[in-house]
């Protein structure tokens, strides 16, 4: 086990929830005595982009640079949304965040919402992480209590209001667009962009969505510093900590903060302590369902954005779940296109219908009534797809079967030419 | 915003409820952000939302049914039809599915004798296929209510129904 800096989980205790003592005594809201009573709101915005934090929802776009297409400066309504829909499957990081220590996001959220000079914030919490949205609801209350919510914040003249916002279960109100759809009570397609969140976000007003572990590790950032945060990771490109969520046949499947960075090989081994009933690691879902398979061959890559990228999968939330010898490659991708399938809000042709098409290709193959030319016709739906939905649910959908044709080619062809499952006794 | 004397919350929502819901709606700029909150209170109170649960609530932010209606129907956790008195949501994501979901989904049916979709005869039990439920490392799962109940096996699972079978009956 590495001695790996503990800052999100640095209050993790099993089954207890920290609140404003507990976090008071770990150094809780001293990032933002020091950011209210010392750095101007620009100062701010500059410490979080120089230490490369980038988003943990799974984009990983750069936090600081986002923070600079935000209007800080222009007058009237503005929103700091936080994203807790964390409805992909593998992903449950946010969710154990939240049941260790929620002030670390309220202050994350004060903090940044000041950085940005925004007044008012939402958590857009999903519909199954009740007792996550009561821990909010208790800490926002201890938060106010300390005067760090409401009128003229430790008498900076800032004001800051914090609310939760509880969904009621689709996946698609994890798209950024979709959400402030959902949260003002629309109907959550998602939103044609340009204009994108930052010009017109919520209630048509300048808004920026980042996700609950990315807000959380601002007021590290502001404690530590923008060098220190960037060097915990172990590859130049990355930075910082990041909670993976391993589950899949592995011997242990929790929830651990590691370095960005740190090999998949470490992983699996490790942390998760191998693949279980003593079978052999066959694949891996990296970063939640929307990312392409890893394989043996990537083993001892780095996780971190770039590298994932450039052997063809992604980073995405680092919700990894591993796969064994055993598994049936064609059945596990048709278990994740039938999500994304039955998910799609429908909005566009070809998420509603192409990936019904491709949910229909695997139950044919899988189910033994595969033809030759149903493998040219799935390579004919991938590329249908890719690039083409009006979000990005349909592409997130794209990431096992790119995987699936990529390296599994193989299982699609004798699925065919056996008739059947190869894998099933 | 509606007069609180021209609703009729037909019990679905407390007196306490509706005040608070027609007070808030009264403080905030696009009192629409609320369809989900009260549409999950009178789902809360009623076990599942009627055609007046969605008039309710349309009147109480000055919406049409229609357009609560169209909110109501896109989400999967918000029911427009009767259902059980305990609403099982089992995992069917990747997670659950790689660690015995299926089997435990096939076992849910065969135990209840119902399939997807449908109450158990004496009105206890409703089973619904669900997305991830964000208890990944706890696989395979099922939320009831909306507790999470998480490494199921079908003895766990048979134990589980036992119990709530029983408070039901106390």
């Amino acid at each position: 086990m590495r001695d790996t800096p503990q800052l999100l989980f640095k209050n993790r205790r099993p089954g207890e929830t920290v609140f404003m003592a507990g976090y008071r005594a770990s150094g809780g809201y001293e990032a933002l005595e020091k950011a209210f009573r010392q750095m101007s709101p620009a100062e701010l915005r500059e410490l979080v982009k120089a230490s490369a934090l980038r988003g943990r929802g799974g984009a990983g776009f750069p936090t600081g640079v986002k923070w600079t297409f935000f209007p800080a400066d222009k007058p009237g309504p503005k929103y700091l949304v936080c994203n807790c829909d964390e409805m992909e499957p593998g992903t449950y990081k946010d969710g154990e965040l939240l049941m260790a220590d929620p002030h670390q996001l309220v202050e994350g959220m004060i903090v940044s919402a000041y950085a940005l000079q925004t007044d008012v914030g939402y958590i857009f919490i999903r519909y199954a992480y009740e007792k996550q949205a009561e821990n909010l609801r208790r800490a926002i209350a201890e938060a106010r209590d300390a005067g760090y919510i409401g009128k003229d914040i430790l008498g900076s003249g800032f004001d800051f209001e914090l609310h939760v916002h509880g969904s009621a279960g689709r996946y698609i109100l994890g798209e950024e667009t979709a959400l402030l759809n959902g949260l003002e009570g629309q109907r959550p397609n998602p939103r044609l962009k340009p204009p994108f969140p930052a010009v017109k976000g919520l209630f048509g007003r300048p808004t920026t969505v980042n996700n609950v572990e990315t807000i959380a590790n601002i007021p590290h950032i502001i404690n530590g510093g923008a060098v220190w945060f960037k060097d915990l990771a172990l590859t130049a490109d990355g930075s910082g900590t990041k909670l993976f969520g391993l589950s899949g046949h592995l011997n242990r499947t929790e929830c651990f903060e590691l370095p960005v960075g740190i090999p998949l090989r470490e992983v699996v081994e490790t942390y998760g302590q191998g693949v279980w009933q003593g079978r052999k690691f066959k694949a891996c879902l990296p970063g939640g369902a929307s990312t392409p398979y890893l394989t043996p061959e990537h083993l001892d890559v780095a996780l971190d954005f770039s590298t994932l990228e450039a052997v063809g999968s992604r980073f995405g939330t680092a919700g990894v779940t591993v796969f064994d010898d055993r598994t049936c490659m064609v059945a596990a991708t048709l278990n994740l296109i039938r999500f994304f399938a039955r998910e799609s809000c429908g909005w566009c042709t070809p998420c509603r219908d192409g990936l019904s098409m491709v949910r229909w290709l695997l139950e044919t193959i899988e189910g033994g009534r595969g033809r030759p030319e149903h493998l040219a016709m799935l390579k004919e739906q991938f590329h249908n797809i890719s690039g083409t939905s009006f979000c990005a649910l349909a592409e997130g959908a794209m990431g096992p079967l790119s995987g699936l044709l990529t390296h599994f080619e193989q299982e699609i062809v004798d699925h065919i030419e056996k008739g059947g499952c190869p894998f099933r006794s | 915003m509606a007069e609180i004397e021209v609703i009729d919350s037909s019990g679905l929502l407390t007196e306490e409820e509706l005040n608070e819901f027609i007070r808030h709606a009264g403080h905030l700029e696009h009192p629409r952000e609320m369809i989900i909150d009260i549409l999950r209170t009178v789902q809360k109170n009623h076990g599942w939302v009627p055609d007046s649960g969605i008039e309710l609530t349309a009147r109480i932010l000055g919406l049409t049914p229609l357009e609560v209606e169209e909110i109501a129907t896109f989400y999967d956790k918000i029911f427009r039809h009767p259902v059980g008195r305990h609403v099982i949501h089992i995992c069917d994501s990747i997670c659950c599915w790689s660690r015995g979901g299926e089997e435990l989904a096939a076992h849910l049916q065969q135990r209840l004798q119902i399939e997807f979709g449908q109450t158990t005869a004496d009105g206890l039990f409703t089973l619904l296929p669900s997305c991830c439920l964000g208890g990944c490392g706890k696989a395979p799962g099922v939320m009831i209510g909306q507790t999470f109940y998480g490494e199921l096996t079908p003895d766990k699972v048979d134990r589980l129904l036992a119990e709530l079978s029983q408070e039901a009956q106390e």
